[in-house]
């Protein structure tokens, strides 16, 4: 951020009164437009900074899972990775039930990714591309719900859950989550400008029933918008801590909800905790390394109009 | 449906057809379709609406009733109705009140902080720079990572003995810190979790809205002789005011939900009590430990109205200051 101090870095700016010769004005101008300045070693510098902070975390996850407790805790502690990793992980996933756990993450954020990207493109499209009457309020609704934080409805919610016979199963996790507002804006951002009318008019004329548009000219638009919200919405899924953790009982956890309650056991052994917190976010980290920069796009995309 | 589909609202019958019969299938087809467009926009939104009706607004109401009856955790079809009874001890309970401001105070330590960098971080990526997507993305790891992993590494870096940040502070001779124990060190400790999980992630927000800035304003700016800073000041901050606003609120509403992070900042089962001395206990962690620790439901039900009605008060002041804001912009 210092490389913004105007004295030193940016020639072109100086108060220099503005009848300067042609090429100096040129300078001043480049210069002056945000988006074309270049960082300079100090940017670089600041951001080296801020990345490092980002992944130290996380590298750190990887340290202590393979070390003893004794060694994780020692003074100075571990800054290499040791050699306990594959035993750290064995005991981690037989003392929490990951196997099961991990099997009921897939479930739950493969069915909540599902349901959103089919409901949240359809109900997109509708308030993209479709006229009725009460569309515009329909969808300050919508946004409106972004609003209520989950904790307001938790304790109906288990009770409800626990009546219909949900209580601690995975329905309990999936069914509140199956359309979210997010994805429903999100979607109807993309449509407003990535569908022109005229594809819908000529399948229209072409006889096309609605469902028939949705499903041969909407759904294949879509698919861009819908490849990222698929992510986010996986991240998000499989991230989810509060509703699960009060929602779920210990021998029927997602991956998280195990990370939790292996933590919150009496004394847990803290490298055994970080063993299990790194296969928990492992599979994320390798969907980030290979879809980052769509997942970067998506946010971006969906932050403009936000 | 879609097998026997002539031209859709077609005045004349199909060809094929002869006399009466396919005139009257005709207005009968037709009118068909205008149902079909008449009907499908409303049943393409209404999985919306009916998932949130049923697990969103039917329980926001049902909370209300529920926090008027007696309802304990061991035998949940029971209930008792007993009047404003719940919201008088949760009310009395001192500890509710800590929550309260232990909330209202991390609240502010962890978005003031985490938006300030992430406006100047923003800044940053908003250069012209090699490899801007992968520094892009660097910054969004943490987002990847769950509250659960998060906090659980955090955990290890703030305990008291054998902490990597008690041995780093050692070398400036301040290696002492009981993070967690203490009233103010351990509420920093769960903004710190929060700022980094949240941080990377308003940047890219913030940067998008930074690239939509038109590219004359700035051009105009430095005609008139505005230094960098002052660019960033008035040109970037006040076309950033709406995202600015977007993000406190989203913000705010985000710390009102902090959980996952003080319930396992000292990992065992000082989480549910927000530790020895609920320095850190917030009022999600309040409503946990009510409701499933304690097992009475109905006053967890009370906290939640009360959280209701906080967020209401924080709408009101954000409101409140953005039209102040806005005044003092124009």
């Amino acid at each position: 951020m210092t490389t913004t101090s105007p004295t030193n870095t940016a020639p072109g700016l100086d108060p220099v009164p503005p009848v300067a010769s042609p090429a100096r004005n040129r300078v001043r101008l480049k210069l002056g437009a945000g988006q074309q300045l270049k960082g300079g070693p100090l940017t670089y510098l600041a951001l080296v900074v801020v990345g490092l902070g980002s992944i130290f975390p996380l590298y750190w996850t990887l340290v202590a899972a393979s070390h003893d407790q004794q060694r994780v805790l020692d003074s100075p502690p571990p800054l290499l990775p040791g050699g306990r990793l594959w035993s750290n992980l064995q005991t981690a996933w037989d003392q929490a039930h990951l196997g099961k756990a991990i099997v009921n993450s897939v479930i739950v954020s493969g069915c909540i990714t599902a349901a959103t990207l089919f409901f949240c493109t359809l109900a997109g499209y509708a308030f993209a591309k479709m006229r009725f009457r009460g569309r515009g309020a329909l969808m300050t609704a919508v946004i409106a719900t972004l609003t209520i934080p989950p904790q307001l409805s938790v304790v109906p919610l288990f009770m409800m859950m626990a009546d219909i016979g949900w209580g601690g199963k995975l329905e309990s996790v999936i069914f509140p989550t199956l359309v979210g507002a997010f994805g429903v804006f999100f979607m109807r951002q993309y449509l407003l400008e990535a569908l022109p009318y005229e594809l819908i008019e000529a399948a229209k004329v072409d006889g096309a029933t609605n469902i028939r548009i949705v499903w041969n000219v909407v759904l294949p638009a879509a698919r861009p918008a819908m490849m990222v919200l698929g992510m986010l919405t996986f991240v998000q899924a499989w991230n989810d801590f509060f509703w699960p953790f009060l929602a779920l009982s210990q021998d029927n956890p997602t991956l998280q909800v195990a990370l939790g309650q292996l933590s919150a056991s009496y004394t847990p052994d803290q490298s055994i905790v970080m063993a299990g917190a790194l296969i928990s976010t492992l599979p994320l980290l390798l969907v980030f390394v290979v879809f980052g920069k769509q997942i970067v796009g998506g946010i971006m995309a969906g932050a403009v109009k936000g | 449906m879609a097998t026997t589909t002539p031209t859709r609202g077609a005045p004349t019958p199909p060809a094929g057809g002869s006399g009466a019969v396919p005139n009257g299938r005709g207005t009968w087809r037709s009118r068909l379709w205008r149902l079909d467009d008449l009907a499908s926009p409303y049943a393409y939104i209404a999985p919306f609406f009916l998932v949130f009706g049923a697990f969103g607004l039917y329980p926001l109401l049902y909370t209300g009733w529920i926090a008027l009856h007696r309802v304990e955790m061991t035998s949940l079809s029971t209930s008792e109705w007993v009047g404003f009874d719940n919201f008088t001890k949760i009310l009395q309970d001192s500890e509710f009140w800590t929550a309260v401001t232990n909330t209202f105070l991390i609240g502010v330590i962890s978005t003031v902080p985490q938006l300030l960098v992430a406006l100047g971080l923003a800044h940053l990526l908003n250069y012209k720079l090699r490899a801007s997507t992968f520094w892009r993305t660097v910054v969004l790891t943490p987002y990847a990572t769950s509250v659960a992993t998060a906090a659980l590494v955090f955990a290890l870096v703030f305990r008291a003995d054998g902490g990597i940040l008690n041995w780093v502070l050692h070398f400036v001779g301040i290696g002492n810190t009981d993070w967690g124990n203490g009233e103010w060190t351990s509420k920093i400790a769960i903004s710190v979790i929060v700022i980094w999980r949240w941080t990377g992630y308003n940047a890219l927000i913030y940067l998008a809205a930074m690239q939509a800035v038109p590219t004359d304003l700035y051009e105009a700016a430095s005609i008139d002789g505005a230094t960098r800073w002052q660019q960033f000041r008035k040109v970037t901050i006040p076309s950033l005011r709406p995202t600015i606003l977007f993000t406190i609120v989203i913000s705010t509403i985000g710390s009102m939900q902090l959980f996952g992070e003080p319930l396992l900042l000292q990992g065992g089962t000082l989480g549910s009590t927000g530790g020895n001395e609920h320095q850190y206990e917030t009022l999600s962690i309040y409503l946990y430990n009510y409701g499933w620790k304690l097992g009475h439901l109905g006053p967890a039900a009370a906290v939640a109205w009360a959280m209701l009605a906080l967020l209401l008060l924080i709408a009101l002041i954000n409101l409140i200051v953005g039209r102040f804001l806005r005044k003092s912009a124009a």
